[in-house]
């Protein structure tokens, strides 16, 4: 029959395809592919991408990722060489870079983030330990600027108190990146780099160091107060003496002024008075007596004074 | 999508299996339709759906990166592009052009005209930072970026946003860690330049296909505790300041004023002098004419002034005496005087 023939025809087509289908396998950009037949490897692991052709129901495509995988540290509490407790999260990029390895030794994803853990971890705690907190903080040896205005002698005292900084925090995350990576090759797990997210001191740290920022903010402000104050008083002083320089030039200029003034009086005085001195005495004695004599005053004349010579004799001739 | 092809081959067998009574009705309704048959009407059908799969449009702000078997073969620029179909090729979009945005150490709740950021101690792990004198800031700031390189955006990463945050945060504490809390409040600008340009070295070596436009501080501060002790330094700023200006103003008061004080002095002395010298050459004028008057007629001037003297106070006088010169004693005669009061 027709239709029986049909039917001959599509269950043949079905197997086909499913053959067909079964022997092709694609591979992303981001995929690597490890065939295995009957669990066990076959051939160089297809770390590039495109279409590929196994054997159909046998073999068997497993897919691991190609592209940056991340890893994130369990944030846990560190002491520093310093007796610090800091808390430091940490995170980690890394690839599969032998999928061969990875697929026999950790199997998947969350196999290799459990490796990861184990060997990452540590590193990275040995490593904190071993440091001074500021050499995890810093990067480099850069100068801070330590307060807003005025650096003084003290407070240089107070920087170098705070060290200097040998290593840094990325030279301590390459340490902990080399430290890691041997342990991780024979996973086939390359470790790009490890890198400190987060860093933070635990509460009761951080309690006392907000007192010492307190405590040092205090002390600055204190400091612009005072400074303040001694401005302030230095340019009163100032006004002073410049009042006083004021005052006392201007006195200076008028006094002579008034020096020279009376000189040249004098001088004007001497040459006029000084072609008649008798005459000027004899003048100026006969203002003053009109000045000074009043009702108040009484004179006694004797008759032989000029005034009253005529009174003894019309001739004036006197005794 | 090797799986949808699959599938829907099946679909399109199925009628001629006879499964789906309600599809043989149809098969047979073509039939009784004579077309050419059943076959062809299938592939016609087959044929659209494939069809379909092999153009697609790219927006504007987009580029279109299409993989054939999972692998990369182009980038198509906006427009209508066309493919291989279904199964064979695949394509994806990237924004190339829209900026993303990441916020740090806050969030915001409602974007608008004024944007309401929720309440930041929620996420306080992330905005918490160790300066490099070992201080705590908080730091909240913004990482604005667009897709550079779709490729790399798409493939070489497995998580792209995840490990920008990551890396962003990281770099932002690198660059924080090297700054004095004094610093990271003032200088916030060249922080966030420092950052960018770390954080893009990082992203470029992580290749993440990333391009940072921007990387933007929000307001740095001091953790909450320790605010109070902050203003006090800026109230002690202003204080300073404040004193200073104090004790200008007081100088700027008193000096002018002193000034015209010393003026008004030196004015006076002048005004002094010429009093002086005129008053000098004034009186020297008048006694050099009279003198030149007298030295002409000495005696008579003589006489005449001094008469002219003794006419002026003579009459003034209270009391006067006249004695003979040979007249020795003074004294009753005064005593009398005085007791009786001679009247004139």
């Amino acid at each position: 029959m027709k239709n029986s023939k049909g039917v001959l025809i599509v269950v043949t087509v079905i197997v086909a395809l499913l053959f067909a289908l079964g022997s092709f396998y694609t591979v992303d950009e981001t995929e690597q592919v490890v065939v295995t037949q009957f669990g066990k490897a076959v051939g160089e692991p297809k770390k590039d991408s495109g279409l590929y052709v196994k054997l159909p129901f046998i073999q068997n495509a497993n897919y691991f990722p190609k592209n940056l995988q991340e890893w994130d540290g369990d944030p846990g509490q560190i002491p520093t060489l310093d007796k610090t407790f800091i808390w430091v999260d940490t995170f980690a990029r890394w690839k599969i870079v032998d999928p061969l390895s990875f697929f026999q030794t950790v199997n998947n994803i969350t196999g290799a983030l459990g490796r990861l853990d184990d060997i990452i971890d540590p590193a990275v705690r040995n490593f904190i330990t071993s440091y001074p907190l500021l050499e995890t903080v810093r990067r480099t040896n850069r100068e801070l600027d330590t307060f807003e205005l005025g650096l003084e002698k003290e407070e240089m005292k107070d920087k170098r108190r705070l060290g200097t900084v040998k290593f840094g925090r990325e030279k301590i995350t390459r340490g902990i990146m080399e430290q890691a990576q041997p342990k991780l090759a024979k996973f086939g797990i390359e470790l790009v780099d490890v890198k400190i997210k987060r860093l933070n001191y635990v509460e009761e740290v951080q309690k006392s160091v907000f007192g010492r920022m307190i405590a040092e903010r205090k002390q600055i402000a204190e400091k612009f107060r005072s400074e303040g104050k001694g401005e302030a008083r230095k340019i009163e002083g100032e006004t002073e003496r410049e009042m006083k320089r004021i005052t006392s030039e201007a006195y200076k200029t008028a006094q002579e002024i008034m020096g020279k003034a009376d000189a040249t009086a004098t001088r004007i005085y001497a040459g006029a008075y000084g072609r008649g001195p008798d005459f000027y005495s004899f003048v100026n004695t006969l203002d003053i007596y009109r000045k000074t004599l009043d009702k108040e005053s009484f004179l006694i004349l004797s008759t032989d004074s000029d005034f009253f010579r005529y009174l003894k004799s019309y001739s004036g001739g006197g005794k | 999508m090797a799986w949808d092809w699959d599938k829907l081959k099946q679909q399109h067998q199925r009628p001629d299996s006879g499964v789906p009574p309600g599809v043989e009705d149809m098969v047979r309704k073509f039939k009784g339709l004579k077309l050419p048959g059943g076959w062809i009407i299938i592939l016609v059908v087959l044929a659209i759906y494939i069809g379909s799969s092999t153009f697609y449009t790219i927006g504007v702000d987009e580029v279109g990166i299409v993989q054939r078997f999972g692998k990369y073969v182009r980038t198509t620029q906006p427009g209508l592009s066309f493919k291989l179909p279904r199964g064979i090729e695949k394509v994806t979009k990237v924004k190339v052009r829209y900026i993303y945005k990441e916020e740090f150490g806050f969030r915001t709740v409602e974007a608008g005209v004024r944007t309401q950021y929720s309440a930041s101690h929620a996420y306080g792990g992330e905005f918490l930072m160790l300066t490099g004198d070992l201080n705590v800031a908080v730091v909240p700031w913004i990482v604005q970026y667009r897709v550079k390189d779709p490729y790399e955006f798409l493939f070489k990463v497995h998580n792209v946003r995840g490990t920008l945050r990551d890396l962003t945060e990281s770099t932002m504490r690198l660059v924080v860690g090297d700054r004095s809390i004094n610093e990271v409040i003032s200088k916030r600008e060249e922080i966030a330049d420092e950052a960018r340009l770390l954080l893009q070295k990082e992203l470029d070596e992580a290749e993440t296909g990333i391009y940072v436009v921007a990387v933007e501080m929000k307001k740095t501060n001091v953790p909450e505790p320790v605010q109070p002790s902050f203003n006090e330094v800026n109230q002690a700023v202003q204080e300073k300041e404040r004193m200073v200006y104090q004790a200008r103003e007081e100088y700027n008061k008193a000096i002018p004023a002193a000034k015209g004080n010393a003026e008004k002095t030196i004015k006076s002395a002048e005004g002094y002098a010429l009093d002086r010298i005129n008053r000098a050459k004034g009186d020297a004028s008048r006694f050099v004419a009279l003198y030149n008057e007298y030295s002409r007629a000495k005696d008579i001037t003589r006489r005449r002034l001094y008469l002219e003297a003794l006419t002026d106070f003579l009459p003034k006088l209270g009391s006067k005496y006249i004695i003979d010169a040979n007249q020795r004693n003074l004294l009753p005669l005064l005593n009398l005087g005085k007791q009786q009061g001679v009247q004139e």
